[in-house]
């Protein structure tokens, strides 16, 4: 890999490698007997490790291939294994979470080990490092291919790679150590966040840049969808993020937002970030391996136009129905319920306009297990679209809020949206990217489909069932006029359906244990093929970029 | 009679796309019109929130977390206690039958950040102040199955035997201060001795307490042990006030079935 950088590439990297190692170092020193102490010495050993990586490569013979006849595939390379990595850990540590919830004694005795401090590494885990990585790297390969250009630069897309995985780390090893600001999904503390606000700079600056490079007049449906992701995000990301630190050699800082304005800042940043960043992004990456898995062109370009600016528009709005009947005042709950339930129209046209892509290719789908991930998780995106709709209404609310059934909810969408378009796509990308004849094993694909869809199935049933049980009994009253159930009479009801959650959960974890290792064998013992028309052309006269619409 | 009536919507769409089809050819059209579409909704349900006056109450008795009650509630962050306790009683009638008086906005406005919640794996805390012994709190942190047998809370044992740190006290009241808490100069600067004079009423550091945060601040060994100020301290000073800061709300919801 960094062979085929230059000498003087290989020297910037080893100058920002530098510069980074030494922020370490001062966060190291500033923060000795803190965890942003620890937090510095690991920035400084990672740092420290790439500039020794890099530095050993420095006189290498430099690369004579002709660049601009070829895409960039390396970053994404590796952002597809560590994808695939965070995965692993990610649901690894959602199966214990769960399992704590069973049987609690599973939380042994250290202080790391509870489930206050692990529930954001599972959830950070897969949302920023599964989600987040395969994010990443699904937009430099789409970004080139739908722009028929090599991408803009050969720093800039390792930064944003690299650095994105320095701040899951300082996430996850941060919340062991109970570094957190307890804003859900936006748990890292104040010097983690500035180091995401760098990170995200350059990989709107490279995505724009390699846009500008582009060989077709227009911008492919995907990339409209990854550009809203990455500027949402980055909105959503610096203003709820604004906080005083109490010192700047410690970790713990203090949101600027209090009560009402916090919870609803919390809220339009939490639900955004499912909307832009588990909806959006991976609604790029449905319309971009979708149709190509089926070779069959997107349905309807208008669907794609209605549902990408409705989803844009529709979502911001729909924060406040985490709030419903709380101290936040009722104009704004109505505001944000009203808009959930008219968020249904450009979420559902987008699911049928995939779906209806799928007309004419349907026996591929049932035969070829990778499109049939792809499918299965655009009706996933529907059911839970639907389902977010129905219990952002107040009365529904009322009963679901607080509950498992939001657990189940969010799941639903999590592993039978997110995760099985993210593994479709893996699948679908592999061969490419490696110039690989096929995957190491249509069987294991199989397997892991049918342990994926089985995992989140036997999930989302427990949780629906948890959920709604312990809503009745906690709004079920005696003829006096009491409340029937106390607390823990809830608690006993819940326990089988939390055990059949964590068999669920293993369940799915299982399936990605074993796409893991299809992967790895793919790339170790495949025999080669070069892909076709898979490099950058001016022409027209060459297939275009994605099947053309009829 | 349709057409008339979809006739609007369908020259919108008309308009819409056709924009669009120019947008779509120029990056930068596109990440501002993206920018712009997102940017509407915030600017018009949350922007009014911080200027609308009578989105949280006036309580002119609303008293200050004391240092030992917010690092208590630093723990409390620290530990995730937010991820399965709701600190947000809401408007209904089985969550104020059970819970309390519902949350009222002013309750929270010192909660740099709010602890509201999502998701009640364990029971809410908005009003769980003073309905535990100190001596209930303590033990149930501690190994909470031994009080509870259905519970699934994790033991926090831990807690009792780690001496509280209280030399970043009065950087973290600055810092408080900075985003709004009106903490004065005296406060801050005496925010360690306070934090040890609560938890340890026989000592001379007591009475500062009392003076700088009312008499009506609890002033007691809360984990039990005199030798020294633990975590559990802390944490249980926190929970002992929740609830407790203002009495806006038992005063304004009078209590069903008392009369």
């Amino acid at each position: 890999m960094i062979k085929r950088l230059t000498i003087a590439e290989r020297q910037t990297a080893m100058l920002l490698s530098v510069l980074i190692a030494l922020a370490g170092f001062a966060m190291a020193v500033i923060g000795r007997g803190d965890p942003m102490g620890v937090h510095g010495w690991i920035v400084l050993i990672l740092a420290g490790a790439l500039f020794f990586a890099l530095a050993s490569a420095l006189y290498e013979p430099e690369p004579t291939e002709d660049r601009a006849v070829s895409y960039y595939d390396d970053p994404t390379k590796v952002g597809i294994l560590l994808t695939l990595v965070w995965a692993v850990a990610g649901m690894g540590m959602g199966v214990w979470v769960a399992a704590q919830l069973a049987w609690p004694d599973l939380r042994f005795d250290a202080a790391w080990s509870s489930f206050g401090r692990i529930r954001p590494v599972h959830t950070s885990g897969v949302i920023f490092g599964f989600g987040g990585n395969a994010l990443i790297a699904t937009s430099f390969h789409i970004m080139q291919r739908t722009s028929r250009a090599r991408m803009a630069g050969h720093i800039s897309p390792w930064f944003v790679l690299l650095g994105f995985n320095l701040f899951c780390i300082i996430a996850a090893t941060g919340y062991l150590m109970g570094v957190t600001q307890s804003k859900e999904y936006a748990e890292p503390e104040w010097y983690a966040d500035i180091w995401l606000v760098i990170v995200w700079i350059v990989y709107f600056v490279l995505y724009i840049r390699t846009l500008a490079r582009r060989n077709e007049p227009h911008i492919y449906v995907a990339n409209w969808y990854y550009l809203a992701f990455i500027l949402v995000v980055a909105v959503l990301h610096i203003v709820n993020n604004l906080a005083v630190p109490a010192s700047f050699g410690a970790a713990k800082s203090y949101s600027a937002f209090s009560g009402v304005q916090d919870a609803m800042t919390q809220w339009w940043y939490g639900h955004n970030a499912v909307a832009f960043f588990l909806t959006a992004g991976f609604l790029g990456m449905l319309y971009y391996f979708l149709p190509k898995r089926a070779e069959r062109p997107i349905y309807s370009y208008r669907l794609s136009i209605l549902s990408f600016w409705g989803i844009t528009f529709f979502y911001i709005w729909a924060g406040s129905h985490h709030l419903h009947y709380t101290a936040v005042p009722e104009w704004v709950q109505t505001l944000g319920m009203t808009f959930s339930v008219m968020l249904l129209v450009p979420s559902w046209a987008s699911a049928g306009n995939a779906l209806m892509t799928l007309n004419g290719a349907w026996h591929k789908v049932r035969d070829d297990a990778t499109l049939r991930f792809m499918m299965v998780a655009a009706v996933f995106y529907g059911l839970s679209t639907f389902e977010g709709s129905f219990m952002a209404i107040r009365p529904v609310n009322s009963l679901s809020h607080y509950t498992d059934w939001t657990v189940g909810h969010v799941h639903a969408g999590a592993m039978g949206w997110v995760a099985l378009i993210t593994f479709g796509s893996i699948y679908a990308l592999v061969p490419v990217l490696w110039r690989k004849q096929t995957m190491y094993s249509w069987k294991l694909v199989e397997w892991h489909f049918w342990l994926a869809l089985g995992g989140t199935v036997v999930y989302v049933f427990a949780m629906w069932n948890s959920g709604i049980t312990q809503g009745l009994m906690w709004r079920t009253y005696t003829e006096s006029g009491t409340l029937a159930y106390s607390f823990t009479d809830t608690l006993v009801k819940m326990h089988p359906y939390y055990i059949a959650r964590a068999i669920g959960g293993a369940m799915f974890f299982v399936g990605a244990v074993i796409g893991a290792f299809n992967v790895v064998m793919t790339i170790r013992s495949v025999g080669h093929q070069a892909q076709q028309l898979d490099y950058p052309t001016g022409s027209e006269a060459n297939e275009p970029a994605v099947p053309a619409a009829e | 009679m349709f057409r008339t009536l979809l006739g609007p919507f369908a020259r919108f769409f008309e308009f819409h796309a056709k924009t669009h089809y120019r947008a779509e050819r120029h990056s930068m059209a596109l990440a501002g019109g993206i920018l712009l579409a997102a940017s509407i909704g915030g600017f018009i349900e949350i922007a009014p929130l911080f200027t609308i006056d009578d989105t949280v109450e006036a309580a002119p008795d609303m008293r200050l977390y004391t240092p030992l009650e917010q690092a208590g509630r630093d723990i409390y962050i620290r530990e995730g206690c937010y991820a399965c306790h709701s600190q947000m009683i809401r408007t209904l009638q089985d969550d104020v039958d059970r819970y309390g008086p519902y949350s009222l906005a002013a309750e929270s406005k010192y909660d740099h950040p709010m602890l509201w919640g999502s998701k009640r794996t364990g029971p809410d805390l908005a009003r769980v102040g003073e309905k535990y012994s100190d001596d209930w709190q303590v033990r149930h942190l501690a190994d909470p199955r031994a009080l509870v047998p259905e519970s699934v809370m994790p033991q926090y044992a831990f807690l009792l035997d780690t001496p509280l740190e209280t030399e970043s006290l009065p950087g973290r009241l600055a810092a408080l201060r900075a985003v709004g808490v009106p903490y004065s100069d005296a406060q801050i600067a005496n925010a360690a001795s306070d934090a040890f004079g609560q938890a340890m009423p026989d000592s001379d550091r007591a009475g500062g307490v009392l003076d700088r945060y009312g008499e009506e601040t609890n002033l007691r060994i809360f984990d039990g042990r005199r030798d020294r100020l633990t975590e559990m301290d802390a944490l249980v000073a926190y929970l002992q006030i929740l609830g407790g800061l203002t009495d806006l709300a038992a005063r304004t919801q009078p209590a069903r079935g008392e009369n």
